[in-house]
């Protein structure tokens, strides 16, 4: 191609050429998008052989979720414990491992947190509020960092090790609960001792949902400096995608894998603090309230991005928002809703196999060639 | 290339459908629109299903008993967890639906989430299914419960005549108060027939968990308990297992004859139809709800299923004369002299507890004959 050709080029087809640059970029959003668009449409088809409407389903879904003030507030208060759980699942996976136990990292933070809260409680609130996260954050990372450690020692599998230790958390929760930090006040449903009041967590000004939605976007956005902006986050990628290539280099991956898990998992063990101080104020069999098992789906679908992970966390807790109204309304069974979530899941994973294989995300395709 | 081209029409389908919903969207459905005739707007929730043969079918039965009331719009809402769903479906039904008056029957909707709430809704009456109101709570909050430790006792006196190994079973959830009070009960009524009759008890530490209830009346069964009954929220696991095994069931939350069959001897049942109803009326007329109301046998807040066909005469007799008892006021099961499984004293000879004494709310002690332990 000669000069004269290229300007020739350049003047006639100028949008051509903006989205030979744009394309590329936006495949990362576009596909993901397509596939909850193909996963609505699924879905519309799945409500029309049962007889439903979708259009009355995806308005309801609006209204409980995204239409008014309080829709916002009941979907944004879902959103904080999600949010963390699903970073549990995110950080991991930039390193190729799938962990799927993050409940036992809630329910372990949780408990570590209100013991912590009975102890604290002749010290300053602000001290004791930190010392609490402080705690719910290492029995988390423990417990997922130990996932890593079985993985990097041993050899054991991540994915069953985390959902099994996900039931001896529960387990734990259950024994410590019903045993030794039970309060003798707690008859019926046994907990721990409740919160002092000044160690509770309120609401931010201006929207009815509590401090941990802010934690939760803060924690992305520092997970995803970790991971795009620094060699740390660098070095784990290059593991996540090659790990013989990162072990060949020199990489410290034992190191790398040990870390973010814990990271993960004291992500997690912070939404446990944050169930027990804003919500709960004590620890018991409440805490175990599947939030660890959506925060897979969130992370899934954010393709493991720190970012992307807050506004799938704000969908999802705006569908699980409508859950009640399609049940009263629509009169569908309560788990319409996680089947619809299942079908976008699906759809979503599926879509993965289409990266890098249509040609409306390469320039090649813009440019004429 | 068949894929990619049902690809993009699904992908049409769904734009067209997002699209369709878009445009619809704030014009239809506004609040409490269609509720405008209705005086009164009544939300059930409940923790499970409400088909489970068991606690949240129970309370279903209320509900559709309410449902059948005159100038009532009933809301339900099942498997709603005790976390801050649950706060979220309350406020749902307020905002979305007018609701007036809710029953959120779950044990752990109490605290903090109704303690939460009920101060920002004054006009809304929230009546909680557990007894754990007390003074200084919010006053447009309520606990209403029952003492179906009798029902167990009723079921005990039927399971003493129908074992022939003088063994009976009781799969349990969790060693609390009020579990433990029925499995005393279950066991003291067996021992009204027969006082050789031990009861073997194995809890299984939650509240719903098929695979352990399964495993538990096996075990039961395999050592040689013939009648077992349970205190989970929902025994149809317990029920079919048992009956798989060749025992007899006695029932518990609601009927389980359609799963027992010629199985099933009775059952201890909540009665919320005739709970719900009266305060659906009473908020209707305008009337007060007291703050705590708890009733047994004779109020009408439980009640016993229908008798088996494998109830002999004799177990019909004693279970009706019984029952009669306690319908009259003042029956205790828990009576002295009686000690607990550990030989320490819990009534001396003509000490007696009755249902309504508070002092059974603390129980914390097997009686002698029950084979397991609380811890």
């Amino acid at each position: 191609m000669n000069s004269a050709e290229h300007i020739n080029v350049s003047g006639r087809v100028a949008p051509a050429r903006i989205l030979s640059g744009l394309m590329p970029r936006s495949e990362a959003v576009l596909i993901p998008l397509g596939a909850l668009a193909v996963g609505f449409a699924v879905f519309s088809l799945f409500l029309l052989v049962l007889g439903k409407s979708p259009v009355e389903f995806f308005a309801l879904v609006w209204k409980a979720g995204f239409s008014s003030a309080f829709s916002w507030q009941n979907t944004l208060s879902r959103v904080a414990p999600l949010v963390l759980a699903s970073l549990c699942v995110a950080l991991p996976a930039r390193l190729g491992l799938v962990v799927i136990g993050g409940e036992g990292a809630i329910v372990l933070g949780g408990l570590a947190a209100a013991v912590t809260g009975t102890l604290v409680a002749p010290l300053p609130a602000v001290i004791g509020m930190i010392l609490m996260a402080a705690m719910g954050m290492a029995a988390g990372g423990v417990w997922i960092g130990a996932v890593g450690a079985l993985r990097i020692k041993r050899g054991v599998n991540e994915t069953i090790a985390s959902l099994l230790m996900a039931y001896i958390a529960i387990a734990l929760l259950n024994h410590f609960v019903e045993g030794i930090f039970r309060d003798p006040a707690s008859l019926n449903k046994p907990s721990t001792a409740p919160l002092a009041e000044g160690l509770r967590v309120g609401d931010m000004p201006f929207v009815t949902a509590h401090w941990g939605v802010l934690a939760g976007i803060i924690a992305c956005i520092l997970c995803w400096v970790l991971i795009e902006r620094t060699t740390l986050g660098f070095a784990a990628r290059i593991a996540g995608d090659n790990i013989r290539a990162a072990q060949v280099q020199g990489l410290p991956v034992g190191r790398l894998v040990i870390g973010f898990t814990a990271l993960g998992g004291a992500f997690a063990g912070l939404a446990g603090y944050f169930e027990v101080a804003a919500v709960h104020g004590s620890a018991n069999a409440s805490l175990i309230a599947g939030y660890g098992y959506t925060g897979i789906l969130i992370a899934f679908l954010a393709r493991h991005n720190p970012l992307a992970i807050l506004p799938v966390a704000v969908l999802l807790g705006g569908f699980e928002a409508s859950s009640g109204l399609i049940q009263r309304r629509m009169d569908l069974p309560d788990a319409t809703i996680l089947v619809f979530e299942g079908m976008v899941f699906v759809i979503i994973l599926l879509s993965e196999a289409l990266y890098g294989r249509m040609r409306i995300f390469t320039p090649a395709f813009w440019e004429g060639r | 290339m068949t894929n990619s081209a049902k690809l993009n029409r699904r992908a049409f389908l769904g734009n067209a459908t997002a699209a369709l919903g878009l445009a619809t969207m704030g014009g239809v459905l506004r609040p409490g629109a269609a509720n405008a005739a209705a005086p009164l707007t009544v939300g059930f929730i409940y923790v499970g299903p409400k088909d489970d043969f068991g606690y949240n079918q129970s309370h279903a039965e209320g509900a559709a008993a309410v449902k059948a009331m005159e100038g009532v719009t009933v809301l339900e809402e099942e498997n709603v967890p005790e976390s801050q769903d649950v706060q979220n479906t309350m406020l749902s039904m307020i905002n979305f639906d007018g609701a007036g008056l809710l029953f959120p029957t779950s044990f752990g909707y109490f605290n903090p989430h109704i303690l939460e709430l009920a101060p920002k809704h004054p006009d809304v009456r929230f009546e909680h299914c557990g007894g754990l109101w007390s003074e200084g709570n919010p006053t447009n909050a309520g606990s209403y419960f029952g003492y179906i430790g009798m029902g167990q006792y009723l079921n005990g006196i039927a399971a003493g005549h129908a074992t022939k190994s003088k063994k009976i079973g009781f799969v349990a959830a969790k060693p609390i108060p009020q579990v433990l009070n029925n499995i005393n009960s279950f066991l003291l009524g067996a021992r009204a027939v027969d006082p050789t009759i031990t009861c073997q008890v194995i809890f299984t530490g939650e509240w719903s968990l098929a695979v352990k209830e399964a495993e538990a009346t096996n075990a039961l069964a395999d050592q040689g308990c013939d009648v077992i009954t349970c205190h989970v929220d929902g025994p149809k696991v317990v029920c079919e297992t048992a009956v798989a095994r060749g025992a007899y069931v006695c029932g518990y939350h609601a009927d389980q004859t359609p799963l027992a069959g010629d199985m099933y001897l009775t059952g201890a049942e909540w009665n919320w139809a005739s709970v719900y109803t009266d305060m659906v009326a009473k908020t209707i007329a305008g009337e007060p709800i007291p703050n705590f109301v708890r009733g047994g046998l004779a109020d009408g807040f439980i009640k016993m299923s229908p008798l088996g066909p494998a109830v002999s005469d004799a177990a019909r007799n004693q279970f009706e004369a019984v029952k009669a008892e306690i319908m009259a006021g003042g029956f205790a099961a828990i009576k002295g002299p009686l000690k607990d499984n550990k030989g320490n004293v819990i009534a001396a000879e003509g000490e007696a507890f009755v249902e309504t004494d508070v002092a059974l709310e603390s129980m914390s002690y097997l009686v002698e004959g029950v084979m397991g332990s609380t811890s």
